[in-house]
This record gives structure tokens, C-alpha cells and sequence, in this order.
């Protein structure tokens, strides 16, 4: 495990949490980008270069500052005064630890725990002609499909959040 | 540890991370947060197969990772529509309190 592995995997687990437990949810958010960030670090390291740029355009570009302006609309930045976690948070956090035992259990034990890393994949056999080659033969169905999904879900989004007419 | 094991191990807790942020926290962006959290877990699990699986030439982990951060970010702009309107209709966006179907 190098250590920049450990950097990143570090960042990204405390930067989630803070962004699970912070009262202020502006705060919340910003930590959000930080997990994000880390995690196209990850990808960045694994070798998938166009997918962490992507991850950072979409999530840290988009998502979070989506997110952001969800928080200003619902006023909901300056933490109420009631509590923060639902009546029954500690069987959440106790369903999540058992989730992670297994999960944990599982990885260790599996097979692929035991099978020897293989050779360093060249990153530049991924590169972004490669992935638009794939995505206008293999997947163009796909990518299509895809296309329509996120027209349908924008004009659902406006329509969502429309004002409401005032009824006479 | 064997890198795939450690990047696993990584996506595993961040996916319990989210889990319990969506089981617990009462403000429906944060669940909404959450559930984000959980879908970059699954994302990374892809990457890391994909990395150290048989065959990378094939590409095949990555674009399934491109498609599902495209319906992410989707499934983000509704659900961040779905809470403006919850909103505008309950003046809260606390979980607790829209149970008007609640039985």
C-alpha cells in the first residue's frame, strides 16, 4: 500500500464523515467536494485518467455546487434547533457498521484477497480517442438512451420546481 | 495488503459512511448526500476491478463508470427538484415531518 494511497484514502474517509456529521450544512457540502476531489485523486491514480477529470467536472463542478444553491433555496443552511439525527439513528449507524462487517468479512476472505496484483496497466492505452471510439461503435446505444435519460430528467427537473399557479 | 483489497476495503466504508449519513440525518438534502456517497463507493469498486481485473484493454469498467456518473448527476438534479418543491409545499425539508402518508 503506497502512501499516497493512504493520503488519499485518508482525505476521502474524513472528509465523508465530516460531511455526514457537520451541523452546518453549507459546511456538509463543502466537505462533499473534498470527498470528491479525493476520489478523482483515486481514479487519477488507478489509471483512469478521463474518468477523474470527469468525476471533477461533474461531481465537484456540478453536483456539489447543485447542491449548494438546494441548500440556499431551503434555507436550510443555519442548523435549526432541533436535533440534527433522526429518533432512530443509532439502529442507522448500527445497520451501516454490520453492512461494513460484511462487506469487510467478504473482500477478506474472497479469492481475489489472494491473487497476485498483475503488472502496472499502461494509462495511456486509456486514452480519451480510445474511449470515443468505444462510445461511437460498441455503446452508441447506450450513450443514446443516455442522452434522452438526461433531456427527460432536465425538463423534469424545471417542471419539479416550478412555481405552483396560484389557484384563483 | 494486495492493492485491490485496500481499494475494496476503501469503497466499503465509504459506502457505510453514506449508508449511515442516509439512515440518520434528518434534513432530506443530506439523505440525498448520502445516497451520492454510496454511488462513488460503487463507482471506485468499478475503477478497481477494472484496474486490476484481466483484461483492461477492454475498457469496459470505465465506461460503465462514465454512464453511471452521467445518471448521477440525473438522479441529482430531480431529487434536488423533488426537495425545492417538498419545500415549498411543507416550508421543512426534515424527513420526520413530510408523513402525511405516513399509515
Amino acid at each position: 500500500m503506497s502512501a499516497s494511497f493512504a493520503i488519499l484514502a485518508a482525505l476521502v474517509v474524513v472528509s465523508a464523515i465530516a460531511a455526514m456529521t457537520l451541523r452546518n450544512l453549507v459546511h456538509c457540502a463543502l466537505c462533499l467536494a473534498v470527498t470528491f476531489i479525493g476520489l478523482a485523486g483515486t481514479y487519477l491514480q488507478l489509471g483512469a485518467q478521463f474518468v477523474g477529470l470527469a468525476q471533477v467536472l461533474v461531481y465537484v463542478g456540478a453536483v456539489a455546487i447543485l447542491i449548494v444553491f438546494a441548500i440556499l433555496l431551503t434555507r436550510s443552511g443555519e442548523p435549526g434547533p432541533g436535533r440534527q439525527f433522526s429518533a432512530t439513528a443509532l439502529m442507522g449507524v448500527g445497520i451501516a457498521l454490520a453492512v461494513f462487517a460484511v462487506l469487510g468479512k467478504v473482500i477478506t476472505s474472497s479469492a481475489v484477497a489472494k491473487r497476485p496484483a498483475p503488472p502496472m496497466f499502461d494509462g495511456s492505452k486509456a486514452t480519451v480517442a480510445k474511449f470515443g471510439e468505444r462510445l461511437m461503435t460498441d455503446y452508441i446505444l447506450p450513450l443514446e438512451v443516455l442522452a434522452l435519460l438526461l433531456t427527460a430528467a432536465m425538463i423534469g427537473a424545471v417542471i419539479i420546481a416550478l412555481r405552483e399557479k396560484e389557484t384563483k | 495488503m494486495n492493492p485491490l483489497t485496500s481499494y475494496l476495503l476503501l469503497s466499503a466504508l465509504l459506502f457505510s459512511i453514506g449508508l449511515a449519513g442516509a439512515l440518520t440525518r434528518r434534513n432530506a438534502i443530506l439523505v440525498l448526500i448520502g445516497i451520492e456517497l454510496m454511488l462513488n463507493a460503487a463507482n471506485l469498486n468499478f475503477i478497481a476491478f477494472w484496474r486490476y481485473g484481466p483484461n483492461p484493454e477492454a475498457l469496459t469498467g470505465v465506461t460503465f463508470v462514465l454512464f453511471a456518473i452521467a445518471i448521477a448527476a440525473a438522479e441529482a438534479a430531480v431529487g434536488l427538484a423533488l426537495i425545492i418543491s417538498i419545500y415549498r409545499h411543507y416550508k421543512t425539508t426534515n424527513v420526520d415531518d413530510v408523513s402525511t402518508l405516513k399509515g
